[in-house]
């Protein structure tokens, strides 16, 4: 799973009032080359949640993120969108779970 | 919801059975690893089944239907570039890789996600995607539950072939293969659940494809959504001996919201007639139709 999707999930269990961001629970995960889109990062990057992205690409063990999430100049900088684009394509979750951070429940997360 | 009625059966599934990456696993059912190829069009790559499940809905004339729209409204999609595409209910996957193929991925500025309850369909689905080197993200839950909130005005393009067939309510979402088509009085059990979710979802300038029988009562689906502001337009009307399917587009337009609301004050129910007349030619079908449903 990328961490687009991750950053498109929330925990929708009844009772549950923010189920956003899931936590990730990362037992083995993998780096998938895919071409590189400049335009297609820059019209992801208004729908993106920053600090979510941020944390869950250091749990994947990728920290090259700005904390602060970066303002629109950062998105002319080719450097810049090449660490956005590994992190919301590149990175997958292959094995491991996504945890709902009010109830802590594990949503299993597997290749197949 | 996503998660809480879905990965418990999940868990039971992996626990006795993993689903292993291999696209052979199935290999020593004969029956089942057969590839089965389907031809799209001269314009269009085939889309060969390298795997399948007894309990995952292989493509049929209503699957082609709604690939077959896509594939006439191509130019239109093309030059809509959308950046996120969603199929509810993918099946094998014949549909999402479909659309993948004629589209392009994330170096063409499109990337995709595809949804459905049976996990088996979710196995297959990220095989037949795998066999054709295109990419969706496919998930395991009831409609979109678990993306609802965040990909609220998001989508660009959505498809469904939903499970229209008219059954008994309780053969709705039940385990199994029935669950492809079981849908409930007239049919609309789960299309009903899902069209507002759609509404939710698209973007401003959001199109929906989706697959109808006659049963379901299209021209009334058109007046509903229409009353949520949506122009709709017939791409594929295709029928059978058992079954009169319909591939219905719809989209956001703007003078209809206004309209709608100036008009639903005053009369609820009148039938837009000025919208029937510019469709003359494709519903002079479907009238007859809607009578006899
Ligand atoms: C008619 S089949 C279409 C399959 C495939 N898209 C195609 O066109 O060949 C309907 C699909 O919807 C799925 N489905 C039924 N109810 C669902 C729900 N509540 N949420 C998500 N998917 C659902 C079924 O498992 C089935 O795969």
């Amino acid at each position: 799973m990328r961490l687009l999707t991750h950053n498109m999930l929330s925990s929708n269990i009844k009772g549950v009032s923010n189920g956003f961001p899931l936590r990730l629970d990362v037992e083995n995960s993998v780096s998938k080359e895919v071409e590189f889109n400049p335009d297609f990062l820059r019209n992801m990057f208004s729908k993106i949640d920053w600090k979510a992205l941020v944390d869950a690409a250091r749990s994947m063990g990728y920290a090259e993120l700005p904390e602060e999430a970066p303002d629109s100049s950062m998105l002319d900088s080719d450097e810049f969108l090449k660490k956005f684009h590994h992190a919301l394509l590149e990175l997958h979750l292959d094995e491991g779970a996504l945890i709902c951070p009010e109830t802590g429940r594990r949503f299993p997360v597997n290749k197949a | 919801m996503w998660g809480v009625d879905i990965e418990p059966k999940t868990e039971e599934a992996d626990a006795g059975k993993p689903f292993l990456p291999s696209i052979r696993t199935k290999e020593e059912n004969q029956q089942n690893s057969r590839p089965v190829s389907y031809k799209m069009s001269a314009r269009s790559a085939q889309i060969l089944l390298v795997s399948s499940h007894p309990e995952v809905y292989e493509p049929c004339d209503d699957s082609f239907a709604l690939v077959d729209a896509l594939l006439a409204d191509r130019n239109n999609l093309l030059e809509h570039r959308p950046t996120l595409c969603l199929e509810l209910g993918c099946g094998s996957g014949y549909v999402i890789t479909s659309l993948a193929i004629m589209l392009g991925q994330e170096s063409a500025g499109v990337s995709y996600f595809a949804t459905d309850i049976n996990p088996h369909a979710v196995r297959v689905t990220k095989e037949t995607l795998e066999a054709h080197g295109v990419h969706a993200e496919v998930l395991l839950m009831d409609i979109v539950s678990g993306l609802e909130r965040r990909l609220a005005g998001m989508v660009d393009v959505m498809v469904v072939n939903p499970p229209y067939v008219p059954t008994p309510e309780d053969e709705v979402g039940r385990d199994g293969i029935a669950s492809a088509w079981a849908g409930g009085e007239n049919g609309r059990s789960v299309i009903d659940r899902m069209l507002p979710i759609a509404d939710k979802l698209l973007s401003e300038r959001g199109w929906l494809y989706m697959v109808t029988l006659a049963a379901n009562n299209p021209s009334q689906i058109c007046r509903m959504m229409k009353e949520k502001g949506y122009a709709s337009r017939i791409i594929v009307q295709r029928s059978t001996e058992e079954e009169s399917l319909h591939v219905i587009k719809f989209w956001r337009d703007a003078e209809l919201q206004v309209e709608t609301k100036a008009q639903t004050t005053e009369n609820r129910t009148a039938v837009p007639m000025e919208y029937l007349l510019s469709q003359i030619p494709r519903l002079a079908f479907w009238r007859s139709g809607s009578r006899s449903s």
